[in-house]
């Protein structure tokens, strides 16, 4: 199989614009890239098909050989079809994006920073048992960790409400 | 005609539906009607598949008048009918409950009208994708399928999701690029995207080239999967959707990675050339996700890390590629994609009940509504693994199988996978602790809602309804472990065996290739990936 060398060189360096875009924080930015990408692709799949031929619409006593492959063709389109949805897609969350924040960027997300930022002391899991409950000696205060709040009504059992756990 | 002429119809059905629906968007109770009748119709459909591959073994079907290898074929077999049931089973359970939350809600929060079009087109690339026998097909079934979930994923528009949306829409993008890279060069190294003729041209290929084929189809659908170094989008985007659909997305979306990535393993490029990095893969996935799922507050997303964290599991039994792994993998597949479902479901009742998914907000659920305590608790002990569940008999498959291997690595998969099942029982019991047994009092920050003792509207039945029908469906997977077990290994067989495949679609004079000599070029190619 021949290929096109204009042809690779083109695509070798709209898949570089399209990598080093998709790596800005900027939406629109993002989206150009995703839109190169897309291309490369679709010179990338022209490529497997070889050197332009005959257009492939039978005619007799033409060599096979002459013709183009007609099957990558039939691939980019579907692909072209597709990005184009994706793209229209995405410009319309882009815009909302603007609409809601002002601002182009991608945002972190709100839960993630504050999980990361929480501290491996959990009040709930890592506090002494209540006295009442326990019958072994308070080894955590020992440790030093004592709660900074008792928590309130925490001395009943937990497992004493009716009704609780199915039954 | 044979049994996969009417298999088409598990496409068609859903996309008539969409368009009906799409037409009918001024009138709610009809498009409700021939949504649910439609989604019905299906999985009826479906069952009637599986029931016709069981007996009359694999069939399938070429599309447009195009012969197989020119043409779009889809092939029936019995994972992928299985596939193809338990998907419609959720979807179904999954659309009654959203139609459910759409009435008792109205339609201010989100454009119902929208809702019921997109998500028919969702189950028809999904279906579209478990079905088919074609790569490119293989690739156009993801795009219907994910450009239904962009939707999807920012129904309404609101900031958050807008915000999770962006995130999922580009990592699913790149990963459709990649696996669209992937298929250029398999055509351009090959001349044919038939996957049951790829089977046979793959195999003549020079070692290195398949390697980097295979490795690119891995990469691709790894993503989609959210296999570990390549999960990180999911718990990023999947809780802020809509509960209805997480649910569906938490079930169907990553198993399609998954069925995809099983077809790869099995009959594209069949023997061990690249279980060891799988295997290692596995582990990471599960170890590293259930330790990201210990340190969540919010239910939803403490779900989203189970999810990425349970498809260790599947991996392992793939990469372990033998009768019993791959067997136990189908099994764990179809019990995965209904466990998580409920829970996910049950996770938007407790939201309604609650008020909120955070277990800073939550208390006290069990004692106000002990239904609802017994929708979590059922699958939740199922997903961790307790016996009598099929999460138990998944993961003991996958642990005897990997003991069968008796590798090293095999063996400390097992380890791991034991740790895991521990770690997400630890894990839920926390969200069970918390949100179920201790009083609302306790609570960081109780919900007021919580006090509020006689607020039973908020859980209307068409939303209990289907949640309770999908964890009585889990418990079935359960009861009737035997012939599932059984359909799982005779899966695992035809996969491993790959003949009846080929032949289904090639014609019976085809002789299939043997498993690229794995005793002399398996060590050779491992070389040369290095």
């Amino acid at each position: 199989m021949s290929v096109n060398l204009t042809l690779l060189l083109v695509m070798g360096v709209l898949y570089a614009c399209g990598i080093y875009l998709i790596l800005e924080r900027s939406l629109t930015r993002v989206l150009l890239g995703l839109v190169l990408l897309a291309n490369a692709t679709n010179l990338l799949i022209l490529a497997t098909g070889g050197y332009a031929g005959l257009a492939p619409l039978f005619s007799k006593g033409t060599d096979p050989r002459d013709y183009n492959d007609p099957l990558p063709q039939a691939l980019i389109l579907t692909s072209i079809v597709i990005s184009f949805a994706v793209t229209a897609f995405m410009l319309g969350i882009i815009y909302r994006t603007w609409a809601l924040a002002r601002q182009d960027d991608i945002q972190d997300d709100v839960e993630d920073r504050r999980v990361a930022q929480t501290p491996s002391y959990d009040a709930e899991d890592d506090a002494e048992v209540p006295q009442e409950t326990s019958e072994f000696p308070l080894a955590a205060v020992a440790a030093g960790h004592t709660p900074e709040d008792p928590e309130p009504g925490g001395e009943a059992p937990l497992n004493d409400d009716e009704g609780g756990g199915p039954r | 005609m044979n049994a996969a002429s009417l298999a088409p119809l598990a496409v068609v059905l859903p996309i008539l539906g969409a368009a009906l629906t799409f037409a009918l968007n001024r009138n709610p109770v009809a498009q409700r009607t021939v949504s649910i009748g439609l989604l019905a119709a299906t999985l009826l459909l479906e069952c009637w598949l599986l029931a016709a591959v069981w007996t009359t073994g694999t069939a399938s079907v070429t599309l447009g008048g195009w012969l197989p290898p020119f043409g779009v074929v889809m092939v029936v077999d019995q994972f992928s009918s299985l596939m193809l049931v338990v998907s419609s089973v959720i979807s179904l359970a999954v659309l009654v409950y959203a139609t459910g939350q759409g009435m008792a809600d109205g339609d201010q929060e989100a454009p119902v009208s929208i809702f019921h079009p997109t998500y028919l087109i969702l189950v028809a690339g999904v279906s579209n994708a478990f079905l088919t026998g074609d790569l490119f097909n293989l690739y156009v079934g993801f795009e219907i399928l994910l450009t239904a979930s962009y939707v999807l994923m920012t129904l309404g528009g609101t900031g958050p999701r807008i915000r999770a949306g962006v995130t999922y829409v580009v990592v699913s993008v790149v990963s459709s690029v990649l696996f669209l890279i992937a298929i250029a060069m398999i055509y351009g190294a090959t001349g044919t995207i038939t996957m049951a003729d790829l089977a046979v041209k793959l195999a003549e290929l020079d070692p290195v080239t398949r390697n980097l084929l295979h490795v690119m189809l891995l990469v691709a659908f790894g993503i989609k999967a959210a296999v570990f170094p390549l999960s990180f989008w999911l718990p990023d985007s999947y809780p802020t959707a809509p509960a209805p659909v997480t649910a569906v997305f938490a079930g169907l979306l990553t198993k399609v990675g998954v069925y995809a990535m099983v077809r790869t393993e099995t009959l594209l490029f069949p023997g061990d050339t690249l279980n060891t990095p799988l295997m290692v893969v596995a582990l990471l996935t599960m170890v590293v996700g259930i330790l990201g799922a210990l340190a969540q507050s919010d239910i939803k997303r403490l779900l989203s890390f189970t999810l990425v964290s349970h498809i260790g599991y599947m991996v392992f039994g793939l990469a372990m590629s033998s009768v019993t792994g791959l067997a136990a993998a189908v099994f764990y597949v179809a019990h995965h994609i209904t466990v998580q479902t409920s829970l996910f479901l049950v996770t938007g009742l407790i939201e309604r009940r609650g008020g909120s998914s955070s277990m800073d907000r939550l208390g006290g659920l069990a004692k106000l509504s002990p239904l609802l305590a017994l929708l979590f608790f059922v699958p939740a002990m199922n997903l961790a693994g307790i016996p009598p569940f099929s999460g138990f008999l998944g993961k003991l498959g996958l642990l005897q199988a990997g003991m069968e291997l008796g590798t090293p690595l095999a063996i400390t998969l097992v380890a791991g996978g034991v740790l895991t099942s521990l770690l997400t029982l630890l894990a839920i019991a926390r969200v069970w602790n918390r949100a179920f047994w201790r009083k609302p009092e306790d609570a960081e920050y109780p919900d007021p809602i919580l006090k509020d003792t006689a607020a039973v509207g908020l859980l209307p039945r068409t939303m209990v309804g289907p949640t309770a029908a999908l964890v009585v469906f889990g418990v079935a997977l359960t009861v009737f472990a035997g012939p599932l077990f059984q359909l799982a290994g005779n899966s695992a067989e035809q996969m491993l065996d790959r003949t009846a495949y080929i032949q289904s679609v090639l014609g019976p004079e085809v002789t299939v290739p043997g498993i690229a000599a794995p005793g002399s070029s398996g060590p050779s190619i491992q070389g040369g990936a290095k």
